[in-house]
């Protein structure tokens, strides 16, 4: 495509991974190195990896609004979500009154949609999966249908992976406990982090579930928050780690890089959101000014600040992709699976929207290290690769 | 030029893909591959190994590399049609009808989008230039590996946009380069079967999942006395023999008919299994249908050879329109052909050029 340096590359898919923060790396550099010890040891290298881990989890606890005792360390976002989900429901069925069905949004994480399906057909109990509305928030009156007593799990998110848009989890929360009061509520709060003080807007879930490379911490390493007083079951077993939550030596570089990254994100929050969101309005107000059906899924007042997604009628996104790649723009299309190939958004597909105009979805997302050139570069290239495709 | 190269994972457009990077150069070569099958977007992919295999192959030969959703019109036209061929008594080939409509449709599309001057598989036939700027369709190199059945169906729009680079190769050959390449696809085994088919489910089991299977009645083809019983009349083929036992004469009985609504299969000796001709429709032309082709009964006879199967012997006959589309007539006697079957014409001059295909009625 003419006119554009062919070698700039935009990066606009921090929903799906983001760099690392510079402070992050240098936090782990030490624990790669000399400082190896396994923090479960009697000895010095042991003391040493074990006060790095305890500092993290002092500083991730601050962070997320938690209590020390409450942090969970796991080896990433889906790990956090499968042992809130399981953990929960394996808890509650040993005891006196076992639960019979469990809530969850339609609009998940396969994380967690796949997690609660799994377990559902395993334990021969029912899913409900309650449906967003057309703008993608899940919709409460559905939810409160749903929140019967013999419910055991309710899992919502916090912040929708595809097109952004936040969820009303006090709501949610206050639905649960009048409905189904017997039942824990979990928030996959992965893409929340970056955008929204985490503390305030889980301050309702009895779990949480957070993932470090979604703010500039390393891939492979998450945090679930469990609240005193929730009832949960380990699913990896072993050393006894994490308060016999979660066995495994701890991923000692990892931790101490993600709660570097934290930190810096809870600082530097309120700086990026405002940039990221004038530079993501410029980005779709462009877009759709310039663009011949191109059009906005959910409302923007609705999500948060980095995300932008728009379907581009008549256009399959995947080749879109393809194109964009091509002119040093990289965004996504929907979920990829295993393989690669892009699978239609069940998000879209539960927003109500049709195969097609789901398979014409792109998503846009802005992270800390969005620069302005890149928004233009993003300007400059799209409306002509959407055009080649209509040819 | 650029080219897009379907990667299926197998050494055939494994080693197809490393031709081109080294004729083209790899900034000109895009390795694809086509997820074709796997359920619903919530449920796994399909051979993630195999698709595995090609990216692996595409990066050890510096190829950027895609994979492609192609599930919605693969199930449409590929796997529908061919369950409800089967519910209605006809045979169809998939891997036909997935080239016609999938590879040399969706993706020449596909690839024509994002600017690509031509796909490339790694079917063995070849395609080539005529001095008149046309294509021609021809067998590939090696006769026991040959492809050009399963491609006869293409025309020029196509063809003007097709390479098969391994279809001057032997198999052999092909292994061979593989190996020298150090690729891991080097000694895989051929494909066989139907690639949506898991081999522990059969075609019994996917067919059986999909419709309700019949049992039915064996008759004798010209006295309709009952010979026994099949399981499942939509699964019986016109033609076949496996199964279907002796006659009283000790003559191997074969399928001269299947009535799917009637429950019926009718057998017979091997001469009431033959038949001299057959109806073709869909009918496609490698470069248009030849002028001065006469109807049926007439003159205008075009001189073919006829091959009735991917592997099937080649059969002298000649070709009339007739019916929906042509009528060909076998020099001598052939196994009847089931409905649904290609049938591929080549030329009777040059049996190594395509000419045409169509489906038998």
């Amino acid at each position: 495509m003419a006119g554009h340096d062919a070698a700039r590359r935009a990066y606009l898919d921090h929903a799906a991974t983001t760099p690392m923060r510079p402070d992050a790396v240098e936090a782990m550099l030490p624990y790669l190195g000399g400082h190896f010890g396994n923090p479960s040891g009697g000895h010095h290298e042991s003391r040493r990896a074990r006060s790095a881990v305890d500092e993290a989890r002092e500083q991730v606890a601050a962070c997320l609004g938690a209590d020390l005792g409450e942090v969970v360390f796991t080896a990433g976002g889906t790990e956090a979500d499968n042992l809130a989900v399981t953990g929960t429901w394996e808890a509650l069925s040993s005891g006196p009154a076992p639960p019979r069905a469990l809530v969850c949004s339609a609009m998940e994480h396969h994380a967690v949609l796949h997690t609660c399906r799994a377990l559902a057909q395993r334990c021969g109990v029912e899913l409900r999966e309650v449906r967003p509305d057309k703008d993608g928030i899940i919709d409460l009156d559905e939810l409160a249908e749903a929140c019967t007593p013999e419910v055991g799990l309710v899992s919502v998110m916090a912040v929708n992976n595809e097109i952004g848009t936040v969820q009303p989890l006090e709501a949610v929360a206050s639905m649960v406990r009048a409905g189904s009061p017997a039942a824990a509520f979990h928030t996959d709060a992965v893409q929340a982090v970056p955008w929204l003080d985490v503390a305030t807007v889980t301050a309702a879930a009895d779990l949480v579930a957070v993932s470090a490379h979604k703010f500039g911490g390393p891939k492979g390493v998450g945090v679930l928050v469990v609240r005193y007083g929730s009832r949960l079951q380990p699913v990896i077993h072993g050393g006894g780690q994490e308060r016999e939550r979660r066995s495994g030596t701890h991923n000692v570089a990892g931790i101490v890089a993600m709660a570097a990254a934290l930190r810096a994100t809870d600082a530097e929050r309120t700086g990026v959101v405002a940039r990221a969101a004038a530079q993501r309005d410029r980005l779709g107000d462009g877009l759709l000014a310039t663009v011949d059906g191109c059009s906005e899924t959910g409302r923007r007042q609705d999500k948060v600040a980095g995300h932008l997604h728009l379907r581009f009628a008549g256009v399959a996104s995947e080749a879109l992709v393809v194109l964009l790649d091509e002119a040093g723009l990289a965004v996504s299309a929907g979920a990829a699976c295993s393989s690669g190939a892009v699978e239609v958004s069940h998000v879209l597909v539960s927003m109500g929207l049709g195969h097609d105009e789901a398979a014409s979805g792109i998503r846009f997302s802005l992270g800390a290290t969005t620069t302005d050139e890149d928004v233009d570069h993003a300007l400059a290239v799209v409306p002509g690769a959407v055009a080649r495709l209509r040819d | 030029m650029r080219v897009l190269v379907a990667m299926s994972g197998g050494v055939d457009s494994s080693v197809a893909a490393a031709l081109l990077a080294q004729r083209l150069g790899p900034d000109r070569v895009v390795g694809a591959t086509l997820k074709l099958w796997g359920g619903s977007s919530d449920s796994g992919c399909c051979s993630v190994a195999d698709v595995e295999d090609a990216r692996r192959v595409a990066d050890q030969l510096g190829l950027v590399h895609h994979v492609f959703n192609f599930t919605a019109e693969f199930e449409e036209q590929v796997v529908d049609p061919y369950v409800r061929g089967h519910a209605e008594g006809r045979t169809p080939n998939p891997c036909i009808e997935c080239n016609r409509h999938v590879k040399f449709d969706r993706l020449l599309e596909r690839a024509d989008s994002l600017g690509f001057d031509a796909v490339a598989t790694g079917h063995h036939a070849r395609c080539q230039p005529t001095p008149q700027g046309r294509f021609r369709l021809c067998r590939g190199a090696d006769p026991h590996k040959d492809q050009s059945y399963v491609v006869a169906m293409l025309g020029q729009a196509q063809l003007a946009r097709t390479l098969f680079p391994v279809g001057e190769m032997t198999k052999l050959e092909v292994r061979a380069e593989a190996r020298r390449l150090g690729l891991r696809t080097a000694g895989k085994p051929d494909s066989q079967d139907v690639c949506f088919i898991r081999s522990d489910v059969g075609r019994q089991g996917f067919l059986g999942d999909r419709f309700a299977l019949h049992p039915g009645r064996l008759v004798d083809h010209r006295t309709g006395d009952d010979l026994g019983s099949v399981d499942a009349v939509e699964l019986v083929t016109v033609g076949q023999r496996r199964g279907m036992g002796h006659g009283s004469d000790g003559r191997r009985r074969f399928v001269t008919a299947v009535d799917v609504p009637g429950r019926r299969v009718s057998l017979g000796p091997p001469e009431a299994a033959h038949t001299d001709t057959v109806a073709l429709h869909t009918v496609t032309w490698v470069d248009g249908q030849p002028t001065g082709l006469g109807d049926a009964g007439g003159p205008g006879a075009l001189a073919v050879v006829a091959q009735c199967s991917a592997h099937g012997r080649p059969v002298p006959s000649t070709v009339h329109r007739g019916g929906d589309g042509l009528l060909v007539t076998f020099a001598t006697p052939q196994r009847r052909i089931a409905p649904g079957q290609t049938v591929a014409l080549y030329d009777r001059d040059h049996p190594e050029a395509v000419v045409g295909s169509g489906i038998a009625a």
